[in-house]
């Protein structure tokens, strides 16, 4: 087991040992377990799924952020992170729609990234919703 | 001696200011509640975020690449001043605009400019023939993280173009409920993380996922927007902190005020209760004489 802390800029979203944890990386889905080698790095939209102490599995829908792993301890630090359970779907396909409208819209570059952001977030947790119920 | 009508008068006066300032020394530590948990509740994140970013310079390779680490001849400053929209919270605006003063006079040799948040910051400086760059009031007294990050973009982009070659904070920190602290801060350029050997030894073999150069322009702006949002709401927490002990020293003051006028005006009138009796008195002699 390792202990894995779950930070968000509002506040300690989650802290306890876990069995198995696994992140969107940038490069693809990662899973971690004890002893894994320091690692650090950043996190895609996406989907976190780790392990309980009771063996329980809960998922996270994360909007990006870092991972950070040394010594037995997992850092990570979402920029927003919430159960799949509490996903408001109809907020979040408010949002897609909003996304794609913005991103039809967009005028310089950075418009641009911002709307495509935040259509990915949408987009995650509209899948994730879908996956779960 | 006043007039006992005139007393009264000012007792009423001076009770009904009470009651306004007990109920402001209320709203403000209501207020300060949640301000000062959005300070701890904000804690975390700014200092795992500093030390994976000391694990980062630690193991990546050769020189830290990210503009925002970036130091230019400094040919323009500029200073953020983070104050309140609203006064009645004693020194607490004055103290951070004449550190702000301090340091304008200090920086005369380059082309300064400014960035004003809280309303107070703006009345003080728009009449005073400054460069004003921009101005965020209106926050109503709570946090908004979405208008933070928006500044924080603001000025991490000016910064990046060149526009200006250093961005300074001032405001207020937050240390306990009677204590704040007047803190200047550079914001950028970022200094270089220092490189320790920290509890675990040897920190140089992380593995980077896909490398450093990747993971610093993911974390930068996160950085860049946490110290905004720590500067916000340690100022907030300040800000409602202030009025509560300005507002609880002008409640106190109120109280002995009518104190003292209430003393007045039982001396008053005790005095012309004597004086009745005395006129009563001689009256009835006289008509004895």
């Amino acid at each position: 087991m390792f202990r894995l802390s779950i930070v968000t800029p509002e506040k300690i979203f989650f802290e306890a040992d876990v069995k198995s944890l696994v992140v969107p990386g940038t490069e693809g889905y990662l899973g971690v377990l004890s002893n894994h080698a320091p690692l650090i790095t950043a996190l895609n939209p996406g989907k976190i799924e780790f392990r309980d102490a009771e063996d329980q599995v809960r998922l996270l829908a994360v909007s990006g952020g870092f991972l950070e792993v040394s010594g037995n301890v997992a850092t990570l630090l979402a920029d927003a992170a919430e159960e799949t359970d509490s996903i408001d779907i109809d907020r979040a396909r408010a949002a897609r729609k909003k996304a794609w409208q913005d991103l039809k819209d967009a005028r310089s570059g950075e418009e641009l990234v911002e709307a495509r952001a935040a259509l990915d977030r949408a987009t995650n947790r509209i899948k994730l919703y879908e996956e779960t119920h | 001696m006043a007039t006992l009508r005139e007393v009264k008068k000012r007792i009423r006066s001076v009770k009904s200011t009470k009651r306004i300032t007990k109920a402001m020394e209320m709203v403000a530590a209501a207020k300060l509640r949640r301000a000062q948990q959005r300070v701890e509740q904000a804690k975390p994140y700014a200092q795992k975020l500093d030390e994976m970013l000391s694990h980062l310079a630690a193991g990546s390779t050769g020189e830290i690449s990210h503009p925002y680490f970036e130091e230019r001849p400094i040919k323009k400053r500029t200073l953020v001043v983070i104050a309140s929209d609203r006064g009645l919270c004693g020194s607490f605006n004055s103290l951070v605009m004449r550190k702000a003063d301090a340091w304008l006079a200090e920086h005369r040799d380059t082309d300064n400019e400014l960035v004003l948040i809280g309303k107070r910051t703006n009345d003080y400086y728009r009449r005073r023939d400054k460069n004003i760059l921009a101005f965020y009031g209106d926050w109503g007294g709570v946090m908004d993280y979405g208008r933070a990050r928006e500044i924080a973009a603001m000025l991490t982009g000016r910064f990046v173009s060149g526009d200006t070659d250093e961005i300074t904070f001032i405001y207020t920190r937050f240390i306990n409920m009677v204590k704040y602290r007047i803190t200047m801060e550079k914001y950028l350029p970022v200094a270089r993380p220092e490189v320790s050997e920290d509890e675990h030894g040897a920190v140089s073999d992380y593995i980077f996922e896909p490398d450093s150069r990747h993971i610093y322009s993911a974390l930068m702006p996160s950085y860049a927007n946490t110290k905004m949002i720590t500067a916000l709401v340690e100022s907030l927490a300040s800000e409602h902190g202030s009025r509560m002990m300005a507002m609880g020293n002008a409640t106190n003051n109120a109280g002995e005020m009518v104190e003292n006028l209430t003393l007045d005006y039982n001396k008053a009138r005790q005095a012309q209760i004597t004086k009745e009796l005395l006129e009563v008195v001689s009256g009835a002699d006289a008509l004895k004489g």
